[in-house]
C-alpha cells in the first residue's frame, strides 16, 4: 500500500467511524427530550426509564464521537499538511463556531447526564434539549467545511496563491445548504431507523414490551419522518450537484456520453473501457429531469471531462444506487408505519411490519457512509474541486501505511467494545430499567 | 485583533494545561494509588471529573483550531515533523476518554472493569506524557525541515533527553494539580490525608522532574537558563512561583482548599509564562536557526479577524456555563448520581 492511498483510507476510515457516532450524537438527545418531556408531563415513570436508559447509550457514543473528532482535528494536519496550509485560514471559519457549538454541547451534557434530580426538573429538561441543538448546529457547520471542499468560494487563485481571501463567503459556499440539509436529514432518518429497529426487536422477543413499544414510537416517528423527507432533499442535492460538479454526476450516474433526454441508469455494472453500463434498468429522459428538472435537457457526461480529472466511476456510481436504494427502501417502510399510525391500527400490532423495522436498522446507517463515498470520492481527483488535487495535498512523511493499520485496528477494537456495551444495556433493562417487565 | 487571537491561544493551552491536566492526573494518581485504596480513589476521582471531562478536554479543541485557522503553517510544521508523538498522544486520548466512559456506564460491572481501569490510567499516563514532550520539542531547535533520511526529520526532532524530561515533568504536574484539586472534594478525614500526602508526592516529584528538565537542557545545550533567569519577567515569575509553593506547603493542615488550588495553578500559569515568554513571539524554533512566528505566521488578517470575532463571542456562551457548571458539581452533595 503507498503511502497516498494509505492516507486517503485512514481519512475516510476515520471520517466512516466518527459520522456514526457524530449522528447518534446530533439526534439520540431530541428523542431523550421527548421522552423526558412526556414524563415530565404524563409522571409516568417509564418514560423516565426511558430517558435514563438512552442516555447511558448516549454517553457511550458521545465519548467515542468525542475522541474520533478530536482526532480527526488533528488527521487534517497529520496526513494533508499542504491543503491545511492553504485551506485553513479560508474555510476556517465554520470550525472555529463549530468549536463554540461542541464546547457549549459537552458543557450541557455534563449538565444533563449528572443533573438528575440536583436542578430544577425544567432546567434539566432544556440542558437536554441544548445538547440536541448545539451537537445538531456542530453538524451543519462542519459540513460548510466540506461543501467548500467541493464549491470552493472566498478566494481567488492566481498563479498558485491564494489571495482576497474572505472566510465568510467560504463558509457560505454554494453546496452548504443542500448538504446540510440532506445531512441532518440522513442523520434522523439513520439514528431514527436504527434505534427503533433494536426496540421491535426486543418487543417481538417478548421483553419489557410496554417499555420498548414506548421506545420504539418515538424513535420510529423520528425516523420515518425524516425518511420521506430524504428523498425529497435528495433531489435537491442532485440538481445541485449537476450545476455545480458535472463530473461528480456523471460518475454518480455512470453516464458517458453526453446527451439529450438522458436516461436514468437503475443498477448495471458500469464498464469504464468500453463506456457504457451493462445490465442496468434505464428510464428514459429521467436523468434529464433529476438533474435538470426537463425531461429533454442535455446532461454533461463523462466525455465531456478529461481523463486525469475523472473520479473513480464504479465505486461513485455503486455507492449512489445503495443509497438511492436504501433510501426509496427506508420510504416505503416509512409509508407503512403512517398508514399503521393513522388508518389501520391492527397494522402496529402485528408481526411484519416490526419485522420489517429490524431487518431496517442498519439501513439509514449504510446510506450515510454511501453518500459520503459519493460525495468524497465523487470529488476526486480534487481534494478542493479544480483547484489542489489530493496527491499534491498529502503528507511527505512515509510509513502512512503503518499508521492507518494502527487506526484500523484501534477504531476496530472500539466498535467492537461499543456493540458489546449496548448489547449489554439492553439486556440489562429488566434489571436496571423495567423491573415490571409484563 | 492578531493580539486578541494569541491571548486566546495562550489561554486555551495554559487552561488545557490546568484543567485538562487535572483530569489526567487523576488517572495518573490512580496508577500510583496502592491496591487496598484504589477503589475509593477511583469513586473520589469520578465524582470530581466526571462532569467536566468532555468540557475539559475542548481546551485542546480550540486550541488546534486556532492554530490551523490562524496560523496554518505553525499546525502543518508540527504535523510533519512531530506527527509521530503526536499519533502517539492522539491514541492515547481515544484510549483514556473510552476507557473513562466504559467504565461508568457498561451496564454489567464485571471482569471487564480490571481491563477498563488498566487502559485507564496507563493512558492517562502516555498522554500527558506525549504532550511535554511534543511541547518540549517545539522550542527544541532539533525540528529539522532539511533533513533528508526518515531518523532525522520525524524522529530525532522529538526524541532527544530535553522533550522527555519535559515529558516527565508534565505527567507530575498533572499528578500535583490532581491531588490539590481533589483535595477539596473528599468527604472525609482519612481520603483528605491520603489526597494531600499524594499532593506533597506529587509537588516533590514535579520539582524533581524540573531539575532533570534543566540537566537535560544542558545536555542537550538548550539554552534553558538564558531563559529563565535571563530576563527579569523570567526571574520573577520564577520567585513568585517558589514563593507559592513555600506558602502552600504551610497550607497542608488548614482547610483553605481553594486557596491551595489558586496557588497550585498559580505555579503552573508562572512556568508556562517563563516557557513561553523569552522566545515570544516564536513558538517553534527550528534547527537551522529560523524560527516560526506568531506575528508572521498568521494566515490571513481578514481570517484572523474573523477569528478573533468567534472567539469573542463564543466565549461570551461558554465561560459562564463552564464556571457554572464547575460550580454546581464542585460540593458533593447527598444525591450522587447514578
Ligand atoms: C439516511 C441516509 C441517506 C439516504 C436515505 C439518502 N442519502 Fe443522499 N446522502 C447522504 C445520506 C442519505 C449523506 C451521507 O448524508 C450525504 C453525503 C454528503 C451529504 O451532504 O449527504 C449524501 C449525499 C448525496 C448526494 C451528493 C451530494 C454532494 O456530493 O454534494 C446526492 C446527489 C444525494 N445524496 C442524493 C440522494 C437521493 C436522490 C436519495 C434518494 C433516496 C438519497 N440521497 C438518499
Ligand atoms: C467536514 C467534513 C469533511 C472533511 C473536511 C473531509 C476531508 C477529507 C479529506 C481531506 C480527504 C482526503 C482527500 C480525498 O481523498 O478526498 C477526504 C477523503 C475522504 N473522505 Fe472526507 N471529509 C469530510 C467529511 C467526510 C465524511 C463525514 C465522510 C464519511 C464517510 C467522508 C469520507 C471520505 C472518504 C470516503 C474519503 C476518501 C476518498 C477517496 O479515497 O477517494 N468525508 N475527506
Ligand atoms: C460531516 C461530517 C461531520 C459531522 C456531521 C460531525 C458532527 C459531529 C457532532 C454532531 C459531534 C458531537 C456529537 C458527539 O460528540 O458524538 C461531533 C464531535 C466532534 N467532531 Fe465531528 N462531525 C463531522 C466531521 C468532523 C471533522 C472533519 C472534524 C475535524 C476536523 C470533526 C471534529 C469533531 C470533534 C473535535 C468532536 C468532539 C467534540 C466534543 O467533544 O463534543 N468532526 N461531530
Amino acid at each position: 500500500m503507498n503511502d497516498f492511498i494509505a492516507a486517503r483510507s485512514q481519512m475516510a476510515l476515520s471520517l466512516g467511524f466518527h459520522i456514526i457516532f457524530s449522528c447518534i450524537g446530533m439526534v439520540m438527545p431530541f428523542f431523550m427530550a421527548v421522552s423526558h418531556y412526556l414524563y415530565l408531563k404524563t409522571n409516568d415513570v417509564s418514560y423516565k426509564n426511558i430517558t435514563k436508559a438512552w442516555s447511558k447509550g448516549v454517553a457511550i457514543f458521545f465519548a467515542v464521537g468525542a475522541v474520533s473528532g478530536t482526532v480527526l482535528s488533528f488527521e487534517l494536519g497529520l496526513l494533508w499538511p499542504k491543503f491545511m496550509e492553504h485551506a485553513g485560514p479560508i474555510f476556517g471559519m465554520p470550525f472555529s463556531l463549530e468549536g463554540t457549538a461542541f464546547f457549549i454541547e459537552a458543557i450541557a451534557l455534563g449538565f444533563f447526564l449528572y443533573g438528575w434530580d440536583r436542578f430544577n426538573k425544567w432546567f434539566h429538561w432544556f440542558t437536554g434539549v441544548i445538547v440536541g441543538v448545539s451537537g445538531l448546529l456542530s453538524g451543519v457547520l462542519v459540513v460548510a467545511a466540506n461543501a467548500w471542499m467541493n464549491t470552493p468560494a472566498g478566494f481567488d487563485y492566481v498563479d498558485g496563491k491564494y489571495i482576497n481571501i474572505d472566510p465568510l463567503a467560504a463558509m457560505f459556499n454554494d453546496a452548504w445548504f443542500s448538504q446540510a440539509l440532506h445531512m441532518s436529514i440522513a442523520a434522523f432518518a439513520a439514528t431514527g431507523f436504527a434505534v427503533a429497529g433494536i426496540h421491535a426487536l426486543m418487543i417481538l422477543r417478548k421483553q419489557n414490551v410496554a417499555f420498548h413499544a414506548k421506545s420504539f414510537k418515538i424513535a420510529a416517528v423520528f425516523g420515518t419522518i425524516a425518511a420521506v423527507m430524504q428523498p425529497l432533499s435528495g433531489d435537491i442535492s442532485a440538481k445541485f450537484v449537476g450545476k455545480s460538479q458535472p463530473a461528480k454526476l456523471a460518475a454518480m450516474e455512470a453516464h458517458f456520453h453526453t446527451e439529450k433526454s438522458a436516461p436514468l441508469i437503475i443498477g448495471g455494472i458500469p464498464d469504464v473501457k468500453n463506456q457504457k453500463v451493462d445490465y442496468a434498468i434505464k428510464i428514459p429522459g429521467a436523468l434529464s429531469f433529476m438533474a435538470k428538472g426537463n425531461f429533454k435537457a442535455e446532461v454533461t457526461g463523462l466525455d465531456q471531462i478529461p481523463k486525469e480529472n475523472q473520479p473513480p466511476i464504479a465505486i461513485t456510481h455503486y455507492a449512489f444506487q445503495i443509497m438511492v436504494a436504501l433510501g426509496m427502501i427506508m420510504m416505503g417502510i416509512a409509508f407503512a408505519y403512517f398508514i399503521a399510525l393513522f388508518k389501520k391500527k391492527s397494522w402496529l400490532k402485528q408481526q411484519w411490519l416490526l419485522k420489517l423495522f429490524v431487518l431496517a436498522t442498519p439501513l439509514g446507517f449504510i446510506a450515510v457512509e454511501a453518500g459520503w463515498v459519493v460525495t468524497e470520492v465523487g470529488r476526486q481527483p480534487w481534494i478542493i474541486n479544480g483547484v489542489m488535487r489530493t496527491k499534491d495535498a498529502v503528507t511527505p512523511m512515509p510509513g502512512i501505511q503503518y499508521s492507518f493499520y494502527l487506526f484500523s485496528a484501534v477504531y476496530f477494537s472500539l466498535a467492537v467494545i461499543v456493540v458489546f456495551m449496548l448489547y449489554r444495556q439492553i439486556k440489562m433493562v429488566p434489571q436496571l430499567y423495567d423491573k415490571t417487565n409484563p | 485583533m492578531l493580539y486578541v487571537v494569541m491571548i486566546f491561544l495562550w489561554m486555551a493551552i495554559l487552561l488545557y494545561l490546568l484543567l485538562g491536566g487535572a483530569d489526567f492526573g487523576a488517572g495518573i494518581l490512580e496508577l500510583f494509588t496502592s491496591y487496598p485504596n484504589k477503589s475509593k480513589t477511583r469513586k473520589t476521582m469520578y465524582r470530581a471529573i466526571g462532569p467536566v471531562w468532555e468540557a475539559n478536554h475542548m481546551w485542546l479543541i480550540i486550541t488546534i483550531v486556532i492554530l490551523f485557522v490562524g496560523f496554518p503553517n505553525i499546525y502543518t510544521t508540527m504535523s510533519v515533523y512531530v506527527h509521530i508523538p503526536l499519533v502517539l498522544m492522539l491514541l492515547g486520548i481515544i484510549a483514556r476518554g473510552t476507557a473513562f466512559t466504559f467504565r461508568h456506564y457498561d451496564a454489567v460491572k464485571d471482569d471487564m472493569q480490571k481491563v477498563y481501569n488498566k487502559i485507564f490510567v496507563y493512558s492517562s499516563f502516555i498522554t500527558p506524557l506525549f504532550l511535554g514532550i511534543i511541547a518540549g520539542s517545539t522550542v527544541a531547535r532539533r525540528i529539522d525541515t532539511e533533513a533528508s533520511n526518515f531518523l532525522d526529520a520525524y524522529v530525532f526532532s522529538w526524541l532527544h533527553w530535553f522533550s522527555i524530561t519535559v515529558g516527565l515533568f508534565t505527567v507530575a504536574i498533572c499528578g500535583f494539580l490532581a491531588a490539590i484539586f481533589i483535595i477539596g472534594q473528599t468527604e472525609n478525614l482519612e481520603e483528605r490525608i491520603r489526597f494531600i500526602r499524594k499532593a506533597k508526592t506529587f509537588n516533590i516529584a514535579a520539582i524533581l522532574c524540573g531539575g532533570l528538565v534543566f540537566l537535560a537542557s544542558l545536555y542537550e545545550k538548550i539554552p534553558l537558563l538564558d531563559w529563565v533567569f535571563g530576563n527579569s519577567v523570567g526571574i520573577t515569575a520564577f520567585s513568585l512561583a517558589t514563593v507559592s509553593v513555600v506558602i502552600l506547603w504551610n497550607l497542608w493542615n488548614t482547610d483553605k482548599t481553594n486557596l491551595m488550588r489558586v496557588l497550585a495553578g498559580f505555579q503552573i500559569t508562572m512556568i508556562l509564562l517563563i516557557t513561553t515568554w523569552k522566545h515570544y513571539p516564536n513558538i517553534i524554533l527550528l534547527k537551522n536557526g529560523s524560527s516560526l512566528s506568531l506575528l508572521e505566521e498568521q494566515g490571513n488578517a481578514k481570517t484572523i479577524d474573523a477569528l478573533a470575532w468567534a472567539l469573542i463571542a463564543g466565549s461570551i456562551f461558554i465561560l459562564p456555563a463552564l464556571v457554572y457548571l464547575i460550580y454546581s458539581f464542585q460540593k458533593p452533595k447527598e444525591k450522587i448520581i447514578s
